[in-house]
């Protein structure tokens, strides 16, 4: 399964949530399918993206926030998962897609890759109830569906191919996007 | 040495005056009855991280949301969150007010917190953080509300540090 088919196929269900997504390849798939101002790309920090949708998810509470991460993401701050555990936002639908790899700093494996490490299962342990392992389109579409359908904080681990995109570049600076990012949620409240 | 009630009173005060309704914090013995405080009130939502780093994700997603906000942590945490608060705050021009308790420096008994307070003001000016002293229970307030102030004005970190002479009075 490829990370990018995955985005492809939940693209039009994205344009009414905020959607925040790691550095590197995540970004640069979300990106090429077309920008839209909801979408928050964090080109560093790794770890961090899943604390940013958590920040969101707490304040917003009549908004989706999704959150596109990585194994390598996930593992600089395992500690954001016991504490979306602790504070279990229902409007907060994570995503990891675990290639085995830090496939945007050069490939190296990651500690998932022998299949040792189970983030599904470090998630479960953390406390979140509503934790999904996916491994074919079809599963990681219906797992979707149902985390935005339903009303409760999901964690979905989907295990992908270490594939990426064979360029990386945005017409979008770094602060352009947080500005614009911050202007068009707070016209959203405003409209709600 | 006890930590002030009184003084951590002012302290709160100071947020509440500040108009923050959202607080990210780490516990630590200087901030215990500030936490306190911050939990028993209910127009206050406090968020306890595992690691400090996390707090700047939270911080941004609350400025993102529209919501005034702080963050509560001890020196050694900012030390913890620096490439969060450089690669997510600084590199996205993201605000972020940081009360800092400043252990481990004048009057510091326990030797496991010396290194971070003798390294905490030289990493700020290092990165370019702008920063002050909090050391008068009659001022902070007015500390509190300039520095989330020019956090948003400056869309920087800012920094008050939270000193022995405020937080054990």
């Amino acid at each position: 399964m490829r990370r990018s088919k995955c985005i492809e196929a939940i693209y039009p269900e994205l344009h009414d949530k905020l959607v925040v997504t790691i550095m590197g390849a995540c970004a640069q798939e979300l990106y090429d399918l077309g920008h839209c101002e909801n979408f928050f790309y964090l080109q560093h920090a790794m770890g961090l993206a899943s604390s940013i949708g958590l920040g969101l998810a707490l304040n917003l509470p009549d908004e989706k926030v999704v959150v596109m991460d990585g194994d390598g993401s996930v593992l600089m701050n395992l500690g954001t998962l016991t504490t979306m555990a602790r504070y279990q936002p229902s409007n907060l639908t994570h995503i990891i897609f675990d290639n085995g790899s830090l496939l945007s700093t050069g490939g190296f494996a990651s500690h998932t890759t022998s299949g040792v490490t189970d983030l599904a299962a470090i998630a479960k342990g953390a406390g979140i109830k509503n934790v999904s392992a996916v491994s074919t389109p079809m599963d990681f579409v219906g797992a979707v569906a149902d985390a935005f359908e339903g009303n409760e904080l999901s964690v979905i681990v989907a295990k992908v191919e270490a594939v990426g995109p064979d360029h990386f570049g945005m017409d979008l600076k770094l602060p352009e996007n947080a500005f614009r990012f911050e202007r068009y949620i707070k016209e959203r409240q405003r409209k709600l | 040495m006890t930590v002030s009630l009184d003084h951590s009173k002012a302290v709160y005060q100071g947020i509440k005056d500040a108009g923050i309704h959202f607080i990210t914090a780490l516990p630590e013995t200087w901030l215990v009855y500030l936490l306190q405080m911050a939990e028993d009130d209910p127009e206050m939502c406090l968020i306890e991280v595992a690691k400090e780093e996390e707090a700047i994700g939270i911080a941004a997603g609350a400025y993102f949301a529209g919501q005034p906000n702080l963050l509560l942590m001890q020196n050694h945490g900012f030390l913890a969150a620096i490439n969060g608060i450089v690669s997510l705050a600084m590199l996205y021009r993201v605000p972020l007010c940081m009360l800092i308790a400043h252990r481990g420096h004048m009057g510091e008994p326990y030797p496991w917190h010396t290194q971070g307070g003798i390294v905490t003001e030289p990493v700020l000016r290092g990165l370019g953080i702008p920063f002050d002293y909090a050391r008068d229970p009659a001022k902070v307030g007015k500390q509190i509300r300039e520095a989330h102030t020019y956090s948003l004005s400056s869309l920087s970190p800012v920094a008050l540090l939270l000193s022995r002479d405020l937080m054990e009075g």
